[in-house]
């Protein structure tokens, strides 16, 4: 052993020997040159000159209407759900929301809260916002005679593979941010403040492209490879203000108020890789090269439901998710706000994959359901999705500084 | 004195924050009126702020209260005393190294000297505000009231949200074990948490 040990090291310098040798006489000359790349690279690396930066930018926190809903989606986002504990009363209900309020205050622009034992992950905001609802226990208990016809949980639709662990709640916190690190700090720290009033339900986390990555209003895509709420309204547009905000025809609960529904639709990307892509565009009635419908060509052209392919079909099919989920009915529209996501994956397969599907709507009852009641009677992309989670919340209106959200609902009284 | 965390001034702290009376009169127990706002120019019109405060919640025994003192003047302010109608005895504390090397709390000799135009900050594992033999649970999301005595007479009173935190359990000075910390709520469960609805305010 002794020897041989001698003897690699004796390897080793000749090794040594022979590379810098070799360096010496043939290739310095190149060796200094890529010696004089690296530290260039280097240089540029550690320049923050030419970087932007977007932690600084905050969404307002106080305001008529809740932040995280018009806001332009930000690359991540955590909904979290939970159950107050058992005989939590009305008055408590109130300190916790007095708290949650201005720990979401605070974090949104870029200060600790109160308390904060991290306070130097609360810096970079990021456009963060932290958005409340209110599931139909929590408004029981605060003003029963306030809530909302459709707070209560969807119908059920045969496609529906429901468990309670993604389903359900008395209160709901959506936090969205383009940082991850301040998500996850925000969402602890709003926890944090739970603890003595309620427990949590579920956490769903959800991702879109990074921020930068595209430009500012591109419709996301989905982990199908679709881009995905194309037909969506623009925010502070007039169908917009219909949809999530109400009109005549179909007033919220609550001035400045609406509903959110979050459906957790799981993604079998593995059947999903059976189809070929004609048979994957066909499902949809879109184009997976930049979501123009079949009988378009730009993303935002207006699908032709009555043409027709050279053998009498219907180019965009009658069966495609496209197809079955545009109303008739103009006001039967939703406002997507949907984050994808990617779990462990568990029993063989290699994906747990789908998306979050966060729908706000004036009326529950009026606007998505009857969307899912006729997706649930036929749409050829129920084959590859599968609704797993399901839960209904009362979004109330925003805040001022003093107050705190909901407190509307504790008025009166 | 720590400088770590500096923020603005909420609008509602300053308005709840009294200019501190250059003739306060004597102590009086319990509720934390009101000071009377005689700031007189003699004693140059001193002015404390109370910012970001925060108690621990606790559901009985001792327990802190923390933030930042502010003094808008351009002398030194001293605050020598404090009551709460939530605790028995209040005292200013900070907290040094024992001779075991373990942080101790104390109460602070001469009390807490805010430098003119600075701060003072109050927070867990340093200086703070001790209250003891708790009257009932403070649970999370209450609101308890102070009022700070100043050495030229003077008083402020502000109000502080309770918090679930897991820390600031400091040793008193010449106790052994853990015990003597402030009392923690153990907000992790239900089975733990003592504090009744009919608690809150």
């Amino acid at each position: 052993m002794k020897g041989k040990v001698v003897k690699h090291d004796g390897g080793g310098l000749q090794r040594r020997h022979l590379l810098f040798g070799g360096a010496a006489a043939g290739l310095g000359a190149v060796a200094a040159v890529g010696l004089q790349v690296v530290n260039g690279a280097e240089k540029a690396a550690v320049q923050p000159a030419a970087q932007v930066q977007h932690g600084s930018g905050k969404v307002p926190f106080y305001g008529a209407r809740q932040a995280g809903i018009g806001t332009a989606p930000q690359a991540h986002g955590v909904f979290v759900a939970l159950d107050l504990h058992p005989a939590t009363t009305r008055e408590r209900v109130r300190s916790l929301l007095k708290l949650l309020s201005d720990d979401a205050a605070r974090l949104t622009q870029g200060k600790a809260a109160l308390a904060d034992t991290e306070a130097e992950l609360a810096v970079h905001p990021a456009r963060l916002t932290v958005t409340f609802g209110f599931g139909p226990r929590l408004v029981h208990i605060v003003a029963p005679q306030q809530a909302p016809g459709w707070l209560k949980p969807l119908p059920d639709f045969s496609i529906d593979k429901l468990v309670p662990e993604f389903s359900g709640g008395d209160l709901l916190l959506q936090i969205c941010s383009d940082d991850p690190v301040t998500v996850a700090h925000a969402q602890r720290m709003l926890l944090k403040d739970c603890r003595s009033f309620a427990a949590v339900k579920w956490v769903q986390s959800g991702f879109r492209r990074a921020h930068g990555t595209e430009a500012s209003g591109t419709t996301m895509r989905n982990l199908f490879g679709q881009v995905d709420g194309t037909s969506n309204a623009v925010p502070g547009g007039e169908p917009y203000e219909k949809v999530v905000w109400g009109d005549g025809a179909i007033p919220s609960w609550t001035e400045n108020g609406t509903s959110l529904v979050i459906r957790r639709i799981r993604m079998d990307l593995d059947t999903w890789d059976e189809l070929d892509r004609s048979g994957r565009e066909e499902s949809v009635g879109r184009k997976l090269g930049n979501g123009a419908p079949l009988t378009g060509v730009q993303e935002h052209d207006e699908p032709d439901f009555k043409a027709l392919n050279p053998h009498g079909f219907p180019v965009i099919a009658d069966f495609s998710h496209m197809r079955r989920s545009r109303p008739d009915d103009e006001s039967q529209r939703i406002f997507r706000r949907a984050y994808n996501y990617d779990a462990a994956p568990s029993g063989g397969s290699v994906s747990e994959s789908g998306l979050i599907f966060a729908s706000y709507q004036a009326d529950v009852d009026k606007q998505f359901v009857p969307i899912q009641q006729r997706l649930d009677e036929l749409d050829l992309l129920n084959t590859w999705t599968m609704p797993i989670g399901s839960a209904v919340f009362a979004i109330p209106p925003g805040c001022q500084p003093g107050g705190f959200v909901g407190d509307g609902l504790f008025t009166g009284s | 004195m720590s400088k770590k965390f500096i923020y603005p001034l909420l609008p509602v702290l300053v308005a709840t924050s009294l200019a501190l009376s250059a003739c306060g009169t004597a102590e009086t127990q319990g509720t934390p009126s009101s000071v009377s706002q005689d700031a007189s120019a003699s004693h140059g019109a001193s002015a404390l702020v109370v910012g970001e405060p925060w108690v621990k919640a606790s559901k009985d025994g001792m327990t802190g209260a923390f933030g930042i003192l502010s003094n808008t003047t351009d002398h030194d302010i001293t605050v020598v005393g404090a009551t709460s109608p939530a605790a028995a005895t209040v005292e200013l504390h900070e907290t040094v190294p024992g001779s075991d090397g373990t942080l101790q709390m104390r109460a602070k000799d001469g009390g807490f000297v805010i430098p003119a135009k600075g701060e003072f900050v109050l927070e867990p594992g340093a200086s703070h505000i001790m209250l003891m033999g708790l009257k009932s649970p403070l649970a999370a999301g209450d609101d308890i009231t102070f009022e700070l005595h100043t050495s030229d007479g003077g008083r402020l009173s502000f109000t502080a949200p309770a918090k679930d935190f897991s820390g600031a359990n400091e040793n008193y000075e010449g106790s052994h074990g853990t015990d003597d910390g402030h009392g923690a709520m153990d907000p992790s469960g239900e089975a733990s948490h003592p504090a009744s609805p009919t608690q809150s305010k």
